[in-house]
């Protein structure tokens, strides 16, 4: 798609959200200037007024679709888009507007996400990837900015971006933080969580909040098993898991399990 | 006069979050003006229903990326006068510290990388970096100054973690927020120039007579708490906003407009807080204002940029003063036990005066929250900037027309961004 000699176009494109993950971008503010050199900012409308037209190399998708209308703007958006990477829990998991999915009766019905059709776009807020191909996802409420830039990097050397799935426990250790859980008695979500944030919850003196969602494969029973050990009741785990990724399947399932 | 004549942008650049605005002029005269929000599709109100009091915070964070710490300071406001709590004096410092480094950060990205391009003929920043470099660098590193502020005390710079109901989880060392100082007292030189630099700019020729709100606390420029005052006047505890102000329901918008009893539209934000607290401000605020050419009141909304640069000039001298006598506490937070009732917080966004309510039963669990932000308030004050502006440029073609306007909708840093909204402009000549 892009000609030889020519800068790779990108794009960021938004759906409802808080407008921090598109600021992170902006807020690489020793990289902007280089990032921008090596790419044409074909459509970004927080930063500029320029627009150029489709097709794109790469288009950064912030937000969730919880209107019709951006359900079919997704898809023209795929359409022309040579790579398409989600930023942020709402683009991956439908973000804290994703609540209502489980408002109501609905905490007591396991939810399709397979089929798009089946949703009602009014009524829930679902990730980009219930919609269309997604290429790459970049976690977190807000993007972690080195994960932001060694994605715009690897994808400007067409190499793969290095993004690690393991859980935030292993960021605790390599930062040297003591386990708030193990010596503070401190509810952590970490166990569950992805990595990316660099453990800063744990190092500010708080338990992991889960804003970068569920890594691969967590273990959700023995989370549970801690927490109560720890003196928690279920509802408090339930508001826990039930945040800004409380739609991510992981997480959404043990809740639901839980409220049963 | 039957000619039909009609603008579209579809997407107004520069600007947080997406709207709409409409011009009809038919018959040579200004008919409508309408700048519209459509409602965020978020419902943060609702889904803070049945969360702990200790959540609302985190969760308000989320309404806006460019400003976490208005909404987490009115929310823990709200809920620390509720359950009769008074932060210690470190505490608070620590609190208006954090709230500085937001100033900045959203100050300096709205003055340089949205707002000035305007002025100079740019798409935006970037294209702006071709041409001056070294001012975009400037900025940039200003702007990560505040960062900086919002990453060590707050652990990041978008939706910070370190912000609690009474304080925070850790205090910083005094050793951590020194390290800060050479950065800031650059900072300082370079907030002074960036006063300078937007000071020389041409500005359109219009004033209104603005009525101006925005929180006031003797001895200090309002940032993180005072009383809700205005130029008529007005000056009432923040517990007391909603017998002096009412939301209205605009039909043909999804949006509520705010309008002050007896008065109707009012402005919040720099131009507010200058006026109603010009003399709370350093001497070298003042100075470096005067220097660009205002007086102890600014009514011309373009001007705004100056009056933001101003701002941040005084956030960087006052997060300064604040490392200066910073002693770490000895305990990060005072702890918070809930009782049934109603609680109010009231702090100054960088756009102006964010405003929340909390109603919380014995467990402190939220029965109802109530939160009014800044660019609501503001709403009828940009359309009747349009209608000015325009009024006095008919005669311009459309696309200078249409520049002047998208101008004066981003004098007010509009932060539409809490949800998805889709912004178009369009002028209808008939």
């Amino acid at each position: 798609m892009t000609s030889v000699g020519s800068k790779p176009k990108l794009a960021v494109w938004k759906f409802a959200s808080c407008d921090g993950c598109q600021l992170t971008f902006l807020d690489c503010e020793d990289e902007l200037l280089a990032m921008a050199e090596g790419m044409e900012i074909a459509y970004f409308p927080e930063a500029t007024s320029a627009e150029v037209e489709g097709p794109y190399d790469v288009s950064l998708v912030e937000g969730s679709i919880t209107t019709a209308h951006d359900a079919e703007r997704i898809h023209e958006i795929r359409e022309q888009s040579r790579l398409l990477v989600t930023i942020g829990a709402c683009a991956t998991s439908g973000g804290i507007q994703a609540l209502r999915n489980v408002a109501d009766v609905r905490e007591w019905i396991p939810l399709v996400y397979a089929t798009p059709g089946f949703i009602s776009t009014l009524e829930t807020s679902t990730p980009i990837a219930d919609h269309v191909q997604v290429d790459l996802e970049l976690r977190g409420c807000p993007i972690s900015k080195s994960q932001l830039v060694e994605t715009v990097s690897a994808l400007l050397n067409a190499r793969r971006p290095r993004i690690p799935t393991t859980s935030v426990c292993v960021e605790c250790k390599a930062r040297g933080t003591p386990c708030v859980a193990v010596a503070e008695g401190t509810p952590c979500l970490g166990p569950v969580t992805q990595s990316g944030c660099g453990a800063i919850c744990p190092a500010y003196g708080r338990g992991c909040y889960g804003c970068f969602g569920p890594m691969e494969s967590p273990n959700m029973a023995a989370l549970a098993r801690q927490w109560r050990e720890l003196g928690v009741e279920n509802a408090d785990l339930v508001r826990a898991l039930r945040t800004f990724n409380a739609n991510a399947p992981a997480f959404r399932d043990a809740s639901a399990e839980l409220t049963r | 006069m039957s000619e039909t004549r009609e603008i579209r942008t579809d997407y107004l650049a520069r600007v947080e979050g997406e709207g709409a605005m409409l011009v009809r002029v038919r018959g040579g005269e200004l008919e409508e003006v309408q700048f519209k929000i459509f409602e965020p599709p978020r419902f943060f109100e609702a889904l803070l229903r049945g969360r702990r009091f200790t959540e609302a915070p985190d969760i308000t964070a989320r309404i806006c990326g460019i400003c976490p710490i208005a909404y987490m300071a009115s929310s823990a406001q709200a809920m620390e006068r509720l359950c009769g709590v008074e932060l210690t004096e470190p505490v608070r410092l620590l609190r208006r510290l954090v709230y500085c480094g937001e100033w900045i950060e959203s100050h300096v990205l709205h003055v340089v990388m949205l707002h000035l391009p305007d002025f100079l003929g740019y798409d935006g920043a970037v294209e702006l970096a071709r041409d001056r470099r070294d001012l975009v660098e400037l900025a940039l590193r200003l702007k990560k100054t505040g960062n900086e502020l919002m990453r060590v005390i707050g652990g990041r710079e978008v939706h910070p973690v370190n912000f609690r109901v009474g304080g925070f989880y850790r205090a910083p060392t005094a050793a951590e927020l020194r390290e800060l100082v050479p950065e800031l007292e650059w900072a300082r030189e370079a907030a002074r120039e960036l006063v300078r630099i937007v000071g020389a700019l041409e500005f359109p020729d219009y004033e209104r007579d603005y009525v101006f709100v925005a929180l006031r606390q003797p001895g200090e420029y309002a940032i993180e708490r005072g009383r809700i005052a205005s130029s008529t006047g007005l000056d009432i505890d923040v517990s007391e906003y909603e017998r002096h102000f009412t939301e209205t329901h605009v039909a043909r918008s999804n949006a509520l407009h705010s309008s002050l009893d007896g008065v109707g539209a009012y402005l919040v934000g720099p131009l507010a807080r200058y006026a109603l607290n010009y003399e709370e401000l350093s001497d070298e605020a003042k100075a470096a204002a005067e220097e660009a050419g205002l007086g102890q009141v600014c009514r011309n909304p373009f001007q705004s940029i100056v009056v933001r640069a101003v701002e941040t000039l005084y956030a960087v001298e006052e997060a300064l003063r604040i490392i200066a006598s910073y002693e770490r506490p000895s305990e990060p937070a005072v702890e918070c036990a809930p009782r049934a009732g109603t609680g109010h917080g009231c702090t100054e966004a960088p756009r102006g005066i964010c405003w929340h309510r909390y109603a919380l039963d014995a467990e402190g669990f939220i029965l109802d929250a109530k939160i009014v932000p800044p660019t609501a308030q503001n709403q009828r004050s940009i359309e009747e900037d349009l209608v000015g502006v325009v009024r006095d440029r008919l005669e311009l073609p459309d696309e200078e027309l249409a520049h002047v306007c998208e101008q004066a909708i981003r004098n007010y840093d509009p932060c539409i961004s809490c949800a998805t909204h889709f912004l178009r402009f369009e002028v209808i000549r008939e």
